[in-house]
This record gives structure tokens, sequence and C-alpha cells, in this order.
């Protein structure tokens, strides 16, 4: 069994800021983490590989400091990392992104055949939830999407059964390898790794990709191979009015809550007819 | 702020053959016999698209063939649609990715259309990325707003970034159709009217159950729906971390209670454990447009606000009179919510019996 988990640096968005007179982002100082979905991914194949002995491989694309992350996912127990990262791609769309990795995977692909890719849910910065969908379109993957548990993955037969997320309920699915999942989040939570894994993690080299070495076609990576293009970049509109606070004589709760209820009545009487209408019937 | 000047080597102009592609459509969502309220509301949004373009509404319906699918069809034209695209297979009783998305490309692929809209669910996100990809064109996730820009007849697809502190607008200029998905209750329900009729367009899709390798073995329902109940809840009372401790919580539920409303949270409360998931409104929980929102103890950071902001009335309690809520809530308190919340309860109990006695 191989399999690869894609994961992405993000910026810690709990810890991003916008300048107040520029409106741009101030990056400066925001630590770069793993995306927080894709570890359940992580964790859900390490999983694997403790009940198969699977091969994990961890993927990503970006600049050159997201050695750093992938790392951090070899301490947790993965195997061999990949880090696709050239100029070429900057400015990459979800289509795009998602033809860069597989290109990658293809070339994992031919050492090793893939069984499983898995990707995080979405991410925290792009937070579309494209690129795991597209890797599986272009790979011919059973596309597994929303898993919520992975009940068996049998390598004989080649089949998995999984709790997959869906309106109103959960689907229990059956399918073949080779396969991509993404797991939802909450659904296991990430293992410390073990001193050995540490120090693995900090030994193994790292496998450093261009275009080139993957294969990856020119003109479908990067701004060129990107269909959409952001046309306008802009901080929310404040609204034109401030809340209209409410007075109370004497300031007691008793006297905010009556001039509460008798401003809500006024700006909304559609509302106390109903409120008035249920409590008249129950 | 100025646009982004325009990168070398890209196609800005829409190609000759791909300006056959016309109206505006909506892939409307259903699952075993369920509409999903999101695709009715994409049906309001697409009529507007498609008025300003001068094409017309395509709905797609798909699933198995019955009274279900047909009440469906019926539901797209009496909320915009002008023709249904009605693909019924057994293939398709239950959603999986492969049988829709190889439809879905066929159907593209055969009529043309030049928007695609989809519902962000879990079913509308997995299946516009897989055709999306199949069609290599533009997507883009999660719009909040949507609108055609007349000078190149071109969808721009606004939707939050960078943690929903910034907004963006997306084009896909030179590929069709363009795609976009909306989650629930970001767009207004339309009026239904049920005068509306339309042509309808049977497809027959070659689809064979052997063909297709995910098999559905189980459906196991969800026991409670509280999902549903707090995105279409027409009364909501929310708390935050300005209620101090879990137990605080009560006094949300109790107002609730009174006015038979549903209780919401943000998302510091989630990560606490004080609710459950469900509960969180906001820019990664729930949309919600109820005709009454009451926010005790929040501040109000930008991905609280993108869950609740469309609300017709929203009344803020906060101890804090320069907290960001005020800036977009309509009525403010400022004072303690553990005395405030209290009072509410007994203010509305008392309005509502009064009324009670004298009816
Ligand atoms: C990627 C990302 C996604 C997020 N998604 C969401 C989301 O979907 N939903 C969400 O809610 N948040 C979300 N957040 C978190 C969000 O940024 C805020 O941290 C959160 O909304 C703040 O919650 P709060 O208002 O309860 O707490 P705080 O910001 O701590 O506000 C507490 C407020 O209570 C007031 N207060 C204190 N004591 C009292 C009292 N006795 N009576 C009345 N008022 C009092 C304070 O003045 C303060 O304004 C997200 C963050 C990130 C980075
Ligand atoms: N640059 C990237 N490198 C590796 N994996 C990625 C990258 N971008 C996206 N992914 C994967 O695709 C998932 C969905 O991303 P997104 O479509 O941006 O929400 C992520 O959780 C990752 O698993």
């Amino acid at each position: 069994m191989h399999i690869v988990v894609c994961i992405k640096q993000v910026p810690d968005s709990a810890q991003i800021r916008i300048h107040p007179v520029t409106n741009t982002i101030m990056r400066q100082g925001v630590p770069a983490i793993i995306n927080p979905y894709d570890l359940f991914s992580l964790e859900e194949a390490l999983r694997i590989k403790d009940r198969t002995g699977a091969r994990v491989t961890v993927l990503t694309m970006g600049p050159p400091m997201a050695e750093n992350s992938l790392r951090k996912a070899l301490s947790f127990g993965a195997d061999a990392a990949v880090l696709l990262t050239d100029r070429k791609f900057a400015g990459s769309d979800t289509l795009a992104t998602s033809y860069a990795l597989t290109s990658a995977i293809r070339k994992l692909a031919e050492e090793e055949p893939v069984d499983i890719v898995f990707c995080g849910k979405q991410t925290v910065d792009g937070d579309t939830a494209q690129v795991g969908p597209g890797i599986a379109t272009r790979l011919g993957l059973q596309q597994l999407t929303y898993i919520s548990s992975i009940d068996s993955v049998d390598t004989q037969a080649r089949e998995i059964v999984v709790h997959r997320r869906s309106e109103g309920g959960v689907q229990v699915l059956k399918t073949a390898l080779p396969c991509m999942i993404t797991m939802l989040e909450g659904t296991n939570s990430i293992r410390f790794g073990s001193m050995d894994d540490m120090f693995r993690a900090a030994r193994t080299p790292l496998r450093v990709w261009s275009k080139d070495d993957a294969a990856a076609d020119e003109t479908k990576v990067g701004l060129k191979g990107s269909p959409t293009v952001v046309s306008k970049v802009f901080v929310p509109k404040p609204k034109a009015e401030k809340a209209k606070f409410i007075e109370a004589e004497g300031g007691t709760a008793d006297a905010f809550a009556a001039a509460a209820v008798e401003a809500i009545f006024a700006a909304q009487p559609k509302l106390s007819t109903d409120l008035l209408a249920r409590a008249a019937q129950g | 702020m100025s646009e982004p000047s325009k990168p070398q080597g890209r196609k800005f102009q829409l190609p000759e053959h791909l300006k056959v592609y016309k109206d505006v459509w909506v892939i409307v969502e259903q699952e075993r016999g369920q509409v999903h309220s999101v695709s009715l509301e994409l049906l309001g949004e697409a009529r507007k698209l498609a008025d300003k373009l001068g094409v017309a509404v395509g709905a797609v319906v798909l699933g198995e063939a019955g009274p279900d699918l047909e009440r469906i069809c019926g539901d797209a034209f009496a909320y915009g649609a002008d023709v249904v695209y009605r693909v019924a297979d057994p293939v398709l009783k239950d959603y999986r990715t492969d049988p829709y998305c190889r439809v879905m490309t066929d159907v593209v692929n055969a009529y043309k259309p030049e928007i695609v809209l989809l519902g962000a669910t879990t079913l509308g996100r997995d299946l516009a990325g897989a055709i999306a990809t199949t069609l290599a064109t533009g997507l883009t996730a999660d719009c909040t707003e949507l609108d055609i820009y007349m000078e190149n007849r071109s969808l721009a697809a606004t939707r939050p970034t960078f943690g929903g502190t910034l907004l963006c607008t997306i084009q896909t200029l030179a590929y069709r159709p363009q795609m976009a998905t909306v989650r629930p209750r970001v767009m207004a329900m339309p009026e239904r009217d049920d005068s509306r009729t339309g042509r309808v367009v049977d497809v027959f899709p070659a689809l064979a159950e052997d063909s297709v390798i995910t098999k559905v073995l189980s459906f196991i329902a969800d026991r409670e729906r509280n999902e549903a109940q707090l995105a279409f809840a027409d009364i909501i009372v929310s708390g935050g971390k300005g209620l101090g401790k879990p137990e605080n919580l009560k006094l949300v539920f109790d107002l609730a209670a009174v006015l038979g409303g549903e209780v919401g949270v943000t998302r510091p409360l989630i990560q606490a454990g004080w609710a459950t998931a469900d509960r969180q409104v906001g820019q990664t929980g729930k949309t919600v447009r109820p005709k009454l929102y009451i926010a005790a103890g929040i501040s109000g950071a930008i991905q609280h606000r993108v869950g609740m902001e469309k609300s017709d009335l929203i009344l803020a309690i906060n101890t804090d009179k320069n907290a960001p809520i005020f800036d977009f809530a309509h009525l403010g308190i400022v004072g303690d919510a553990l005395k405030i919340l209290p009072a509410l309860t007994d203010a509305f109990s008392r309005r509502l019996s009064v009324n009670r006695l004298a009816s």
C-alpha cells in the first residue's frame, strides 16, 4: 500500500491582521502552520499505515519554506516527503493547483503505485474544497469527500468502506482502490510522533521537485493555467449607520429589557404579531 | 484599491467558439426526494443574473424517475426556471460523484450554459470540483454575492478570503461555463409562483450501474436535525465568550425558549465544548437570516458577522460600547448580558402572556 497525503502550509489565519490604513494583509510575523484540516487526513493515513504497513508520502506545493510543514508531517510518522516548488506555479488557482499536484502524484506512482490520496476537507486560506476533487477527477480515483470514518480497508480485495456525511445523514459507501479521501474535521486527532520519528524527520532528505521534475506542462500551471482571475480585493463595507443604543431610565436591567422589547416590536411589527399569535395558541 | 495589473501571457478574451454559451443554470440538489432549499435560493439568484443578460434560467434535475422528481421539476419552475433539464435514471437515485459528474459534463457540453451555479453543500462542493475539472473551467467557491459585469458579460463572483477578513471578486474570463457555489441562506428565498411553467427537456444518459464503482450500502439518517432548525429559524438568540461560563449559556436557552427561537453560538464556545458544532454561526458554521437575532456577549468578529449580518433585525448586548458588533447591529444595549438576558426573558414572557389573557 502506498498513500499520498497532500498538505498545504498556510498562514495561521487566527493571527492575520489587516493594516488599518492601507487595507493590506499584514503577514509579517504570522506563523505558518499545516492546514488544520489536513491533519485529520494525515492521522487517518497513519492509522491505515499502523494496520496495513502502508507507506505514507506527504506532498506539498508551495514556497521553499513549506519544508517546515513537511518535516512536521514526517515527525508525526510519515515516511517520505516531496516539496513541489517552482516560480512557475505562482498564482495557480484550484484547477492549476490540482494539475500540478496530480503531475507529482503520477511521478510518485511510477515508483510505487498509489492506492489512496488523502486531501484536507478544505484549506483555511483558499477555503475552496476544490483541490481534492480536482485531483480525484484528473487521476480517475473514486472520490470520497466529507468522510467521518473509515470502516475497513481490504488490501487483498482492494476495497474500502467509509461513512460519508451528506445532507440529513450519513451514506455508507463501498468502493474500490485507488481512491481520494477527504476527512471531516474532528474525526480524530493527530498523534505525537515517537522519538524515532522526530529524529528521522530531521534526517530524512526531502525530495524537492520543480515543474520539470514533475513533468508538468507549463501552460497548465501558474497564472497561465488558471481560468479564474481575481479582479478585486476589498474590505467589507462598513454599514452606514451604527446601532441605535437603547436608553433606559435608571439603567436597571429591567428598564433596558422593557425598552428593548418596545424597540424590537416597533422595528418589526410583523414579528410582534407572529409572536403574539404563537403565544395565544400555546 | 487599484486593480491588479493584468499579468502577462493570460487570456482575457472569450474565444469565438465559447460565445455560443448562453443561459444561467442551477444544478438542483435533491436527495431522497427532498430538494435542498439552497437550490431554490439559487434559482432566484439565477433569475436576476439571467434577466440582466437577457437569457433563460435552466434547472438541471437529476434522480430516479418518479413522483418526487416530477414534483421537484415543478418546484424549479415555480422558483424561476424557464427550462428544466430532467435527467431520470435509476443509477442517479443516490448521489455519487462519478455518475453525476459524467452526466453533468455531457449535459453542459450539449446545451452550453454560460453560468452554472450549485449549493456549497456536501453534494454541491463535491460535484462542482469534479465538473469544473472535467470541463477545465473556473469555479469560485462559497460566494456571498453574484453579479454580471456587463462590459464583458462576465460573472463577478464575490467571496470572503483570508479567513473572512477581506472580500475578493473572482471572474472566469476566457473559459465557459463560469461556475460558482453559494452556501445555504446566503441568498434570499424567492417567492414561489405556481403559475410559472416552462419547457422540459428530457436527457437520456447512457449510464449502466455496472460502470459505477462506488456503491451505497446504506443511509443512516440523522436523529437530530438541529442544523436545519438553526438555518431556518425566525428568531435566534446567540451567546459568545462574554457569557463567561458554560452554565450561563442557559440564560440564552431560556430567552430562546420564550421566543420560540433557536440558540446559536460563536466559535470559541464550540472550541471550549460549551455547545455542539451544529450551533455555530459564522463563516465556518451556519449562515442564518432570521427576523430577529439577539447577540449576547459577542464581539462581532468578521467571521461571525458574515454568518448573521443578513438578519432582518439585530439586537446586540455587550459591556463594551466600542465592540465591533455595534457597527452593524440595528439595536444595541451597553450592559451585562448576564443581567439583561433574564430581564429580557421576563419582559417578553410578560408581554406575550398579557396578550394571551387579553385574546
Ligand atoms: C478561519 C476562522 C474562521 C472562524 N469562523 C468563525 C465562525 O464561523 N463563527 C464565529 O463565531 N467565529 C469564528 N471565528 C472566530 C472569530 O474570529 C472570533 O474569534 C469569534 O467570533 C469571537 O467570539 P466571541 O464574540 O464569542 O468572543 P470575543 O471576541 O472574546 O468577544 C466577547 C465579547 O463579550 C463582551 N462581554 C464580556 N463580558 C460581557 C458581559 N458580561 N455581558 C455582555 N458582553 C460581555 C466583550 O466586550 C466582547 O466584545 C473564526 C476565526 C477564524 C480565524
Ligand atoms: N498547495 C497545495 N499543496 C498540497 N496540497 C494542497 C495544496 N492546495 C490544496 N491542497 C490540498 O487540497 C485540499 C483542499 O484545498 P482547497 O481546495 O484550497 O480548499 C487541502 O486541504 C490540501 O489537502
